[in-house]
């Protein structure tokens, strides 16, 4: 048991929580960073990309959608763990089409960084090169889905806070694609506007702002100077007591 | 037909192959056939190159071309990166570039031609030509040029690094960095940055100058060997400026027949297609472009440097347009065509990009900061050339109403010395291989005349001065008499 009400330990290190908080989202309030890809802030879990896995108490659970209990034993930081993690992040690059070298979301791209994070150095498994199709049929979005990692958080976003329900996957396993809701099925039939919050949240290169990409100068990107664990540290301390 | 291109009965001949010669697209080979008395009947230099990326960069969206074609290379990618948004900042509908962002494109792209110059006469070329074509093979390298030339070397590394660091501060990458996008630049350049690369310059003024000196004199010790190996007469083509000088980021295109008579002059690039065609032969991947109005036969041309620095009427850059002048005269009118003054006129232009980058930052342009042209109507189609270090570069891009490539063609500065680059080894085979058994420095012979072209070839399996090769004797009957082969590490 921990020795303040409302906390819990990661990795050895009290951390304490608010009553409603996700194990996930009371790490990252303290500074202590979990790779996690399909969670945000601003959306509800719901725990897909399994890569916040821990360990809660002998017990592995996505730590987005595990709540914060007082005295939970939670294991993060482990090489165990974060190899796992890096098998899941391997399996993701295969699955796609993911060529950082000409990308535009390169240096600003989350899996691109948590793929720095874990220290995955190869893909690992061969690549599938799988034939997706990239619809560019609206004027200010494009929509590549050989980068789509299928997190649904545009899905969400359209859902949730656009009210627009513009995006949904279809298929099952291997065949999981995203789709448009559109009498055409293309983006540029579709409710989308540029400044939804769908438009702007894909934490990849699937969903991007046309003709703008590449502005952003090699040393002023993203992660550029900060890789992802840093900045969930820097982004606590900014904002802590 | 061209003479030594086709034998008439090649049933007949013994078939000697190099095998593979390789080059960074791809790879390529040399075939000689000879006949009994050891006559040399055809020599062919043959590119198998596929790369595919006029294909695959269809379908996807303008802005990203720039950044992707450029991994076409790893030895010039910024002129691959220029080419392209030459072509999309007008596709995008910008208008006239802000003076800033064009003078960082050309510092970007001068401090290309110098590293790509010095890497390929100081690492790849030197160990022939300081060490001999035939010196011992295991120290025909730049290893080997270190160890009896050391000054001369580290200049050769540091000039290099000169160049690229030029590069970094512009694109953000010492290779494939980002740097020029549709309508302008991505970064403004800070007074730091051009404080750093102006106290390095004068010292590679210096030593650019110094190289220059040193081909000459190796040109003194034997100048009837340098201008005659592997010579023939071409026409000649390149870039100039409106004032018809020398200029290796814009202008129009001018070419000079063997004979230095003007062929056509500032033509519009955007026109190219109707200006050269390109032939296909059945025993080559590579194309082979001619000007249209003379046709394949005579219509050929040599790019890259030597074409260069004797299509335009002067360097606009004191110290390389005194160069250029002693250059001339030798042909005491005329121009020259000896494969190995490319080297000289290499020099003459890394000297003329050093001058060019100290201009540039002494321009008080280069730190503004208005880096974005003016937007306006989109186009569907633009063409993007510049001169890359090894001669013209055409991009051409069709972008349908979505903003996505849907045509690309692009003819890269080898292809323009594919014709070249054949009648160089047919000249070195006339002139050396007749009658002589195979040996490493005879098969040297052949990828000296190919390697002055500074194909990219070299620059992928040269680096280390050992070229894959494998050269196979056959008789008549096709029986394999000889063999000799070394492998990328060198081992025989």
């Amino acid at each position: 048991m921990s020795e303040i009400p409302n906390s819990f330990t990661l990795d050895g290190q009290l951390v304490p929580f608010e009553p409603g908080q996700t194990i996930l989202q009371a790490a990252l309030a303290a500074g202590h960073y979990i790779p996690h890809l399909c969670s945000s802030p601003e959306l509800k879990p719901h725990g897909s990309c399994k890569l916040c896995t821990v360990v809660v108490n002998g017990r592995h659970g996505s730590a987005c959608t595990a709540h914060a209990m007082p005295g939970q034993d939670v294991q993060s930081d482990t090489p165990d763990l974060n190899g796992k993690r890096r098998l899941q992040v391997q399996m993701l690059f295969v699955e796609g089409n993911h060529f950082c070298p000409g990308c535009e979301k390169s240096g600003n791209c989350k899996l691109q960084a948590v793929a720095y994070d874990l220290e995955m150095l190869n893909p690992h498994f061969p690549h599938f090169f799988p034939q997706r199709p990239v619809d560019a049929s609206h004027p200010d979005i494009l929509l590549d889905r050989n980068r789509c990692i299928m997190c649904e958080q545009c899905v969400e976003a359209s859902r949730d806070i656009d009210g627009k329900e513009v995006f949904g996957l279809a298929g099952r396993g291997l065949a999981s694609h995203l789709v448009v809701n559109s009498p055409s099925g293309l983006l540029g039939d579709s409710a989308l506007e540029a400044g939804d919050k769908a438009a702007n949240i894909c934490p990849v290169g699937a969903i991007v702002h046309k003709r703008v990409g590449y502005a952003k100068p090699i040393g002023a990107r993203d992660y550029d100077t900060l890789g992802i664990r840093a900045q969930a540290r820097a982004a606590a301390e900014g904002e802590g007591p | 037909m061209f003479d030594l291109e086709t034998a008439a009965n090649p049933e007949k001949l013994r078939r000697i192959a190099i095998d593979p010669v390789s080059r960074v697209e791809g790879h390529g080979k040399v075939t000689l056939l000879l006949d009994e008395n050891n006559k040399v009947h055809q020599v062919r230099l043959h590119i198998v190159e596929f790369r595919g990326f006029e294909k695959f960069i269809e379908g996807r969206p303008y802005w990203e071309v720039p950044v992707t074609v450029q991994r076409l290379c790893g030895i010039c990618p910024v002129s691959h990166q220029l080419a392209a948004v030459k072509a999309m900042d007008i596709i995008a509908g910008f208008g006239p570039l802000p003076a800033t962002a064009e003078k960082l494109r050309r510092l970007m792209h001068y401090g290309q031609i110098l590293q790509s110059h010095a890497v390929h006469f100081f690492h790849l070329a030197s160990p022939d030509l300081l060490l001999g074509f035939d010196s011992e093979m295991t120290r025909r390298n730049i290893i080997g040029v270190v160890a009896d030339h050391p000054e001369l070397a580290t200049q050769g590394v540091l000039l290099r690094k000169f160049g690229q660091e030029v590069i970094r501060h512009v694109s953000g990458k010492r290779v494939h960095g980002t740097g020029a996008i549709p309508g302008g630049v991505n970064k403004a350049l800070s007074a730091a940055e051009q404080a750093e690369m102006r106290g390095g310059i004068d010292a590679m003024i210096k030593w650019s100058r110094d190289a220059v000196q040193l081909l000459k004199r190796l040109h003194h010790g034997n100048p009837e060997f340098y201008n005659r190996f592997g010579a023939f007469d071409s026409s000649m083509m390149g870039l100039v400026n409106g004032k018809g000088e020398l200029d290796l980021y814009h202008g129009g295109l001018r070419a000079r027949d063997a004979d230095g008579a003007i062929l056509f002059d500032h033509v519009d690039y955007a026109t190219y297609d109707s200006l050269l065609d390109e032939e296909v032969k059945p025993w080559s991947y590579m194309k082979f472009p001619y000007i249209r109005a003379i046709g394949p036969e005579h219509g050929w041309y040599k790019v890259g440097p030597l074409a260069r620095v004797q299509v335009c009427d002067r360097i606009p850059s004191p110290l390389a347009e005194v160069e250029r002048q002693e250059l001339a005269a030798l042909g005491q009118g005329r121009p020259v065509h000896g494969t190995l003054l490319y080297h000289w006129a290499r020099l003459i232009e890394m000297l003329h990009a050093c001058e060019v980058i100290r201009d540039l930052l002494d321009d008080p342009d280069i730190t503004g900061t208005t880096l974005m042209a003016e937007p306006g109507p989109r186009v569907e189609e633009a063409v993007g050339v510049i001169e890359a270090p090894r001669g013209t570069l055409f991009h051409h891009y069709r972008v349908d109403e979505h903003d996505m490539v849907s045509f690309c063609n692009l003819i890269v500065s080898t292809t323009n010395n594919n014709q070249a680059m054949n009648e160089a080894i047919r000249s070195v085979a006339r002139q050396f291989l007749t009658g002589r058994e195979i040996t490493e420095p005879l098969m040297n012979h052949i990828e000296v005349a190919i390697r002055a072209y500074d194909p990219c070839l070299s620059c992928a399996t040269h680096a280390l001065g050992k070229m894959p090769l494998e050269v196979e004797l056959l008789d008549a009957e096709g029986r394999l008499l000889q063999r000799r082969a070394h492998n990328m590490a060198g081992a025989a």
